[in-house]
């Protein structure tokens, strides 16, 4: 019995003590290798863009508008297009996803059309970018004959990350201790009141550091918005959100597609002014959910 | 916090002095659960519309082009004459890509999730968990450029015969940006392993290596797999990247140092030309938009039942 055991177990593991831990060690170690990967390749990106892109970096590359000379292009159409139509973005996914979240966390009874919604929440978050542009085209562009503006671009660009909006501010909302909605309850506060005025601003940093985060990514997604025919080239910033406009990512796609090293260098510099708003934009929201932490 | 208190507890205060609802407070209860229900059914609203159009316009395709011919011929040339409608060359195009790309991150990024919920000391995976988030929030246009401007060059080193566009190298950083996701994914799992089933292992005299390898990972196996297949489907759906370094030929082979097109690639050359609206060449970026639609919700599905179904359940 004991014998057929030792046999049985010597077959699985070496009984060699010293190969067993040096196996160990090289195990820790490539495994150690794979995670450096990550960091040495977002360094080894960060430098290549930059060494490529800062010599173009300059005020006059931020003010003037796109021209078929590389020496005089410039993001000015691209930078107000990108906050304008993040702006509106923001306006639209805000109040649906917050008040999405609001209904599931607060209201929600356990039945077939909550957990529609929830699995179709989802579902909608692994959805390819493009297909909310097929969608945004024939919706918004076609249908609403909204045409190729800045409000065509926000909607869709709404609907992509309502998703992220709606399950971050589920757990912000979700992360309220239930004493203080019983408090409000307690001194007679209606539902809506004790959601209005305890609930809600004690979950709304939450709520703010999810919606950052949300829009960040919007800020970086190009291929919705070359669908709904975002142009590639043009000369003037939006006055209206029913404007025509184009935005950073697809300025920087449409030069790094050109085959002249001229527009390479002017594509990243303006991934150079990207990857700032990016990171500016994380940092306020990590700022923003520490500062909560500390209250709670 | 407490002024709020207050306040609810004046406004009930003020009108009329019942337990009951007053009339008022009972219609505005009733009418903001119903507006907050409007808001959910937005996210209803965007998967019917998605189906619709889809659905619609591939229609008016199938009427001209038949199925059939679209899923089994190998030629892909709507934009030029002869038309041929066969999507075969797009979706081996995205499969090749996404198959190189898991080559590249099921394997680093299943290391780095046990690295980070294995081994890591704390100080440690609070500077690589950030610097992971990081790469995973890089724009994709931005790893389009990447790959054109610095892994196609590093490619072309090594074997010069290589196109300028080529699989590989778009294979090379949609791995990179789905690295994050499979770490991130699988190091969850890996972590909601009980630590009982490892201090088990240890007290019957296995190494930490094989306590990791034979008894943690398979345990987390159902959550790691889930995490594999959500990366392909995520590798299949990328667009820009693939379209900036994967080129636009559509072609049926096994290649990677060859320009080929995905799915995506195509839908946006299409979007990007002047193909006029309401034409069968317009309609074949509904149809191929369909097809992308239908693979990669199949496998979100079968990513959340592998989850579901194979769970190791502790108490």
């Amino acid at each position: 019995m004991a014998t057929s055991e030792a046999v049985a177990s010597s077959a699985h593991f070496d009984p060699q003590p010293n190969k067993r831990r040096l196996r160990g060690q090289i195990f820790l170690w490539s495994c150690f290798a794979a995670t450096s990967v990550g960091v040495v390749l977002l360094a080894i990106l960060l430098v290549d863009i930059m060494r490529q892109g800062m010599g173009r970096l300059s005020l006059e590359f931020l003010g003037n508008y796109p021209s078929r000379f590389p020496e005089r292009a410039g993001i000015r159409s691209a930078l107000f297009g990108t906050m304008w139509v993040v702006a509106f973005t923001g306006l639209f996914s805000f109040p649906l996803g917050v008040g999405t979240a609001i209904y599931l966390e607060e209201y929600a009874p356990r039945n077939w059309l909550t957990r529609v919604i929830e699995t179709n929440i989802a579902n909608l978050a692994g959805v390819p970018s493009i297909v909310y542009g097929v969608l945004g085209l024939a919706v918004f562009v076609r249908a609403m004959s909204m045409g190729r503006s800045v409000l065509a671009g926000a909607a869709t660009l709404a609907l992509l990350i309502l998703p992220i909006v709606i399950i971050s501010s589920q757990e912000a909302i979700r992360a309220v201790p239930p004493s203080i909605r019983e408090a409000g309850f307690g001194v007679g506060a209606t539902k809506w009141q004790a959601l209005q005025h305890l609930v809600l601003p004690i979950a709304f940093p939450g709520i703010l550091t999810g919606m950052i985060l949300a829009l960040s990514r919007a800020i970086g997604e190009t291929a919705p918005l070359i669908m709904i025919g975002a142009l590639t080239f043009i000369a003037f910033t939006p006055n209206t959100p029913l404007d025509e406009f184009t935005v950073l990512p697809i300025q920087i796609f449409n030069w790094a597609a050109r085959p002249q090293a001229g527009f390479h260098e002017l594509a990243a510099a303006g991934i150079i002014v990207l990857l700032v708003a990016l990171l500016s934009m994380n940092a306020a929201a990590i700022i923003l959910r520490n500062r909560l932490r500390k209250e709670v | 916090m407490s002024q709020a208190v207050n306040e609810a507890a004046i406004s009930s205060g003020t009108g009329r002095h019942t337990l009951a609802m007053s009339r008022g407070r009972a219609w505005r209860e009733r009418g903001v659960r119903g507006a907050l229900l409007a808001c959910g059914l937005v996210s209803i609203l965007t998967t019917a519309g998605i189906v619709i159009v889809l659905a619609w316009e591939s229609f008016g395709f199938f009427i001209e082009v038949s199925p059939w011919e679209f899923l089994t011929d190998t030629k892909w040339t709507p934009l030029f004459r002869p038309q041929h409608f066969g999507v075969l060359p797009l979706v081996a195009g995205s499969f090749l890509v996404a198959v190189g790309a898991s080559f590249i991150a099921l394997p680093v990024g299943l290391a780095s999730a046990i690295f980070l919920a294995e081994y890591a000391p704390e100080r440690a995976r609070k500077i690589l968990k950030p610097i992971l988030e990081v790469l995973a929030g890089i724009p994709t246009v931005v790893y389009g450029y990447f790959a054109l401007t610095f892994i196609t060059p590093l490619i072309r080193k090594v074997f010069p015969d290589t196109s300028v566009f080529n699989a590989a190298s778009a294979a090379v950083v949609v791995g990179i940006m789905i690295v994050p996701m499979v770490a991130s994914l699988s190091e969850d799992a890996l972590r909601s392993v009980p630590r009982a089933l490892r201090e088990a292992s240890l007290g019957l005299g296995a190494t930490k290596f094989e306590t990791v390898t034979r008894v943690v990972v398979p345990a987390a196996l159902s959550g790691i797999i889930a995490s594999f297949i959500l990366a392909i489907s995520r590798a299949i759906g990328e667009t820009m990247a693939v379209t900036l370094a994967a080129g636009a030929t559509p072609k049926l082979t096994l290649n990677p140092l060859e320009s080929i097109q995905t799915m995506t690639a195509y839908i946006v050359q299409v979007s990007l030309g002047d193909t006029p609206f309401g034409s069968i060449e317009y309609r074949t970026i509904f149809a191929v938009g369909l097809l992308l639609f239908l693979i990669t919700l199949s496998l979100n599905i079968l990513s959340r039942f592998v989850l579901k179904r194979f769970r190791e359940v502790y108490e």
